[in-house]
């Protein structure tokens, strides 16, 4: 029996790193992926766009509430994430101290996902 | 002897359960309705030859009847079938390694450290919440919290129970280590069940990982520094080492505390506990070698450097080099929020004929401990009471038409007063 985590990515708002910085990293991120699913690990990976482009809606009664903008105000949204299967924790860390690695200095939360 | 009984093997018979159920909770309420059984069999039936075999057999018995009681779906029922009929290989034996596997859980470094501590003191030390909580001046409530939590983490994110492969093993060893000798500090100077806890722990992980020169270390250097125990306080006051009543010293201690030292000294693989311990035993054998402190204080910042290692070390070269060389170290040191980097700033000082009460006063600001800021207080009384004697020595030299001749004697009246 194995257990899914989502490794997410934060990353702080505003521009993207310039392409000399950013190419690299989306290399080095492809190759860990690449490495993921060759073992076995790789459950899904996305990378999303910025915050500002988030829509929230929020049910009340009938009506739905929809607002312009991330759910969080904030300096740092999640960025993506990948989802991995892994035996335990320790092999789950081991897998997001890679990803840190990667997108370093980006931190990299490893979190259990229930279902 | 049921209570001498749980002290020795609750940590045991849990550490068993948790392998056994693969849940810590079940494990817990498993051993402790197996202790609650104790209680009312053993002062009837007689105490069990092996009454740790007899805890943990019970406690799988009741863990299967509950399981069996519990059932409502066909998992619970195959899970208490699997408890009924499969034969755990050892389980009333000696299974060293289950111990060892509960001590890597509850010290996991994705845990928070307080957590960590909680956990072990709890799990392997058998400490209730209540008594956890009330050594660490936090409410009951929010150390059940804690506790739950942690708890919580280790199930959900599957943080798992095993010791860790040998890649992994220096640096999770190192976070036992850490929690270990933080319970113990948290003990030393005015609680001493958490001290003596702590170097209960320190012995099953020496019984544990018998190869392991920095567990020895960690024993030496606790044994060590518990040997003052009685002799540290005096009124509920700090009594500093070279202050102390040698006679109130623990010789068993003192002689258990230097033999494992030499032990240790004898593998050649040196660590920071090993050296701290032998930092201590060179204490223990008075007068003080303080060179031999120094070069061992060297050797702890070649392998182990930080600033308050350097604090440390300025103290023993203060008495090798003297107070304006030692000085001279400790005013490199980044450590304004640390009480001691002050308090030993305020005894150089002093010892330099300088006024030490601002860094007495800074000491104070940021002491926590009671005892510790009572010595604080004390000091700072006479140091104030010497400064005033000095400022009125000084305005009446101001008068004197000779002061380089009357100065000293003045000086000398100005104390007595």
């Amino acid at each position: 029996m194995t257990q899914k985590y989502l490794l997410g990515i934060y990353q702080p708002d505003g521009e993207a790193p310039p392409p000399e910085v950013l190419d690299p990293i989306m290399e080095n991120l492809a190759a860990l992926n690449e490495e993921m699913r060759a073992k076995g690990v790789w459950v899904f990976a996305v990378g999303l766009h910025p915050p500002s482009t988030a829509t929230v809606l929020r049910a009340e009664g009938d009506d739905v509430l929809m607002t312009d903008g991330p759910f969080t105000e904030g300096k740092e949204h999640i960025g993506g994430f990948t989802v991995i299967r892994a035996e335990d924790l320790d092999e789950a860390l081991e897998w997001g101290r890679r990803l840190a690695g990667v997108l370093s200095p980006l931190p990299v939360e490893v979190r259990p996902i229930a279902v | 002897m049921v209570e001498e009984v749980f002290r020795a093997e609750y940590g045991r018979a849990v550490s068993v359960l948790t392998r056994v159920l693969g849940d810590i909770d079940l494990a817990e309420d498993a051993v402790q309705d197996a202790f609650a059984t104790a209680v009312r069999r053993w002062p009837v039936d007689g105490v069990p030859a092996s009454p740790a075999g007899w805890i943990i057999t019970t406690a799988r018995n009741r863990a299967v009847d509950r399981l069996r009681r519990a059932a409502k779906g066909a998992e619970k029922h195959a899970q208490a079938a699997l408890l009924a009929h499969e034969p755990e290989e050892g389980e009333v034996g000696d299974v060293p390694d289950d111990r060892l596997r509960l001590i890597f859980t509850c010290c996991h470094p994705s845990l928070a450290p307080q957590a960590r501590v909680a956990l072990t003191l709890k799990l392997l030390g058998g400490l209730s919440t209540a008594e956890i909580a009330r050594a660490f001046l936090v409410a009951e409530t929010t150390m059940a919290q804690r506790i739950v939590r942690a708890k919580g983490k280790i199930r959900a994110a599957r943080i798992p129970y095993r010791v860790p492969r040998d890649a992994d093993l220096p640096a999770r060893l190192e976070a036992v280590l850490a929690v270990v000798y933080l319970i113990f500090n948290e003990g030393w100077l005015d609680r001493a069940d958490l001290a003596d806890e702590a170097i209960r722990l320190g012995r099953v992980l020496a019984e544990l990982m018998p190869d392991e020169p920095e567990v020895w270390g960690l024993l030496a250097l606790m044994l060590l520094v518990a040997s003052r125990r009685e002799a540290r306080l005096r009124d509920g006051e700090i009594v500093l080492l070279r202050d102390q009543d040698r006679s109130l010293w623990n010789a068993a201690l003192v002689a258990e505390g230097q033999d494992l030292v030499r032990r240790c000294l004898r593998w050649n693989r040196p660590g920071p506990y090993q050296i701290q311990a032998a930092i201590n035993a060179v204490h223990s054998d008075p007068p003080t070698d303080w060179h031999q402190v120094v070069a061992l204080y060297n050797q702890l910042m070649a392998i182990a450097p930080s600033p308050v290692v350097a604090l440390h070390r300025a103290v023993a070269v203060a008495e090798v080099e003297g107070p304006a060389v030692a000085l001279l170290e400790v005013d490199t040191l980044d450590l304004d929020r640390y009480h001691l980097f002050h308090a030993v700033r305020a005894d150089l000082l002093q010892r330099l004929g300088k006024n030490p009460v601002p860094a007495l006063e800074a000491a104070l600001e940021r002491a926590e401990h009671p005892a510790e800021r009572d010595l604080l207080r004390t000091r700072l009384g006479l140091a104030a009471a010497d400064q005033q004697d000095r400022a009125d020595d000084d305005h009446q030299r101001d008068h004197d038409p000779h002061p380089d001749r009357h100065a000293a004697g003045l000086r000398r009246r100005g104390r007595r007063r």
